[in-house]
């Protein structure tokens, strides 16, 4: 048996120890039945992931034992509430590939992270010279992805907006991933950043972040990575991947919601302009003026998210015990199983890459009735529901996606290191009695 | 199935067989809702007479519900004064804000009052809905051409009209209003 027919077997343990049934002892939530006496079969983990005890507990045992804010008072519960909050920097430094921690900047979530920089680049116009990289103003150009979730292109809109920037964008081809053919015509010398998705939150892809990014390069455009999807299911470097920027938001990554992450390459940290003022992230303050911390404190203005980043803390630690190459291996083993069992349901459009390779676990799809008419999604999603499956209908944050395929929503199951063979069965057959209830 | 209640047997039959659908001339104002979080969207013409609805038609997209809705709607307001309608709209947006406590009074609401179960379930009365808000939007512009120049309340932020030729597309810094 191979590892990947291991684990479609029911999550033996196979070569790395990846076992799916102990990992889902570490989600209570998991355990609980809707609708009365329905198992919970969570497949919307691309929304937000569920938690483990382990960041349940840290987060508790924060509250009751070493509660104080951060980087003020030299008390106790001062310095080891500093310490917790970070301890997490290193972890998650560590967790990236980042050999420097004053590169992890921590947000609210990913959409912060995104904006920080989009904001960062219009107050480079009124920044002294240091910040001449961070500059745009009209005939310089702004490059996104048709597949970016809003929080990664409404950003780049209204900074375009801010500076008379043009917004540019690579398309996409009917199987869901990028158009690179005419590449070099839309990352031109006049692009300043590029601003693109890791692994698509609907369609599921993974972008070849290397070609893109040596284009950027070529042209001297800082480039950016929204690494929401990404981060929580696959082992990330990023010195591999040869951007500038990371963005990732915690709660996707098994931690609490409210805390995210900007990694930035230090030499640009250490000239951009800041976002938010406040406490926390100046120098020296003035009645006329201030000068501002180093980063990553710069960035990081006013009391942070203290609970939520000792939880991310250990998020980090438990996704690490586990490995990120043996999550990444379970996750790819469903998504193969899902893309074929999906294949059996009659009238099943998916929306993105029909196979496994170069995509993630999130598998959006329209569904048809006997007569070849469209299912709406809130249709699908509740019937669903009534079975205790979780999925989620819409257009998924990512309406020009929605737009350039044709439909106005999609239905979307999405997975992580705790989802089985068993549950992507349990949607197969809900999808049948979908099928059958409109088909009436 | 307990999801009897909301998808009745009367709303899966104008679901499937809508009336009235489809935009007609003449008409005094038309608008265009969206219900942002799931995609449903209506496009829908209201032409009034004397103060009496004369016609209304719409072209929408959506789910079952909202599509229902919008028939169910429109077969109920097409005839009936101005005032009438209204008020009609008032009863409804009451039943679907009982969380299914209420029945709905099936004189006056006929076949509406069938969206009784829909009530239970918060996150779909926006699609039960979203053709009366329109309804009523537009009404308030056939009746007052004055207020069609005012923002709509709870019409979604415009949307970015998507550009010819994907990979080089325009500036979009000057977003245009979606198209009624
Ligand atoms: C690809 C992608 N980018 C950005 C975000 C925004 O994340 P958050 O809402 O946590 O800021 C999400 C999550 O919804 C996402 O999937």
């Amino acid at each position: 048996m191979t590892l990947t027919e291991s684990l479609i077997a029911g999550g033996t343990p196979g070569a790395t120890g990846f076992d799916v049934e102990q990992v889902r002892k570490d989600f209570p939530i998991l355990a609980r039945t809707v609708h009365d006496d329905l198992p919970l079969v969570y497949l919307d983990s691309a929304a937000t992931s569920q938690k483990p005890l382990a960041v349940l507990d840290a987060e508790r045992a924060y509250y009751e034992l070493h509660n104080a804010n951060v980087h003020r008072g030299i008390h106790v519960l001062a310095e080891e509430a500093t310490g917790l909050y970070e301890a997490t920097r290193d972890k998650v430094a560590a967790f990236i590939g980042a050999t420097d921690r004053r590169e992890v900047v921590f947000t609210k979530n990913s959409t912060e992270a995104l904006n920080l920089v989009a904001y960062a680049m219009s107050n480079a116009e009124t920044t002294g010279g240091e910040a001449e990289r961070f500059r745009l103003g009209p005939g310089d150009e702004i490059v996104v992805t048709e597949m970016e979730h809003h929080s990664n292109l409404v950003p780049w809109q209204m900074l375009a907006r801010r500076t008379g920037a043009t917004l540019r964008w690579i398309g996409l081809t009917d199987d869901g991933r990028l158009n690179l053919d005419n590449l070099d015509a839309v990352i031109t010398d006049r692009a300043k950043v590029v601003s693109m998705v890791h692994q698509s939150n609907i369609l599921g892809t993974v972008n070849p972040v290397a070609r893109i990014v040596a284009r950027a390069r070529e042209v001297g455009a800082l480039t950016v990575l929204d690494g929401s999807q990404s981060v929580p299911h696959m082992p990330i470097d990023v010195a591999e991947l040869g951007v500038d920027f990371l963005a990732f938001t915690g709660h996707k990554m098994c931690a609490p919601t409210g805390v995210g992450v900007l990694w930035g390459r230090y030499e640009l940290l250490e000239v951009m302009p800041p976002f938010l003022g406040g406490g926390e992230m100046i120098e020296i303050v003035t009645m006329e003026g201030s000068t501002y911390a180093a980063p990553p404190h710069r960035f990081e203005a006013g009391t942070p998210m203290i609970s939520q980043v000792v939880g991310l803390g250990a998020a980090v630690d438990y996704l690490t015990a586990l490995g990120m190459p043996a999550i990444a291996a379970h996750e790819h083993a469903v998504t193969a199983y899902a893309l074929d069992a999906l294949a059996t349901v009659p009238g099943t459009r998916i929306i993105g890459p029909p196979t496994g390779t170069d995509r993630g676990g999130a598998i959006s799809f329209v569904l048809h009735d006997d007569a070849g008419r469209a299912i709406h999604p809130h249709d699908v999603g509740q019937l669903l529901d009534e079975r205790g499956i979780a999925v989620r209908v819409g257009h998924h944050c990512a309406r020009p996606v929605c737009l350039r395929f044709g439909v106005p929503a999609t239905t979307r199951a999405s997975f992580h290191l705790y989802t089985t063979t068993g549950e992507v069965d349990a949607l197969v057959e809900g999808l049948h009695g979908v099928r059958r209830f409109f088909s009436r | 199935m307990k999801l009897d209640s909301m998808y009745q047997e009367i709303i899966l039959d104008h679901y499937r067989n809508p009336l009235h659908r489809g935009l007609r001339d003449p008409f005094d104002a038309e608008v265009h809702h969206v219900n942002p979080t799931c995609g449903d969207e209506v496009t829908l013409r209201v032409k009034v007479s004397d103060g009496v609805v004369e016609d209304v038609s719409y072209e929408s997209e959506g789910c079952s519900i909202s599509q229902a809705s919008a028939s169910v709607m429109s077969d109920l307001v097409i005839g009936k004064k101005v005032d009438e309608a209204l008020e009609l709209e008032r009863e409804f947006l009451a039943l679907m804000q009982s969380r299914g406590t209420a029945e709905g009074n099936e004189d006056v609401l006929e076949d509406a009052v069938a969206f009784a179960g829909v009530s239970k379930y918060p996150a779909r009365v926006k699609c039960a809905l979203l053709s009366w808000m329109a309804w009523k939007d537009a009404t308030a512009k056939a009746v007052d051409p004055a207020a069609a120049a005012a923002p709509t309340p709870g019409l979604a932020a415009p949307s970015l009209t998507p550009a010819a030729g994907a990979g080089a597309g325009p500036a979009l810094d000057v977003p245009e209003q979606e198209k009624p």
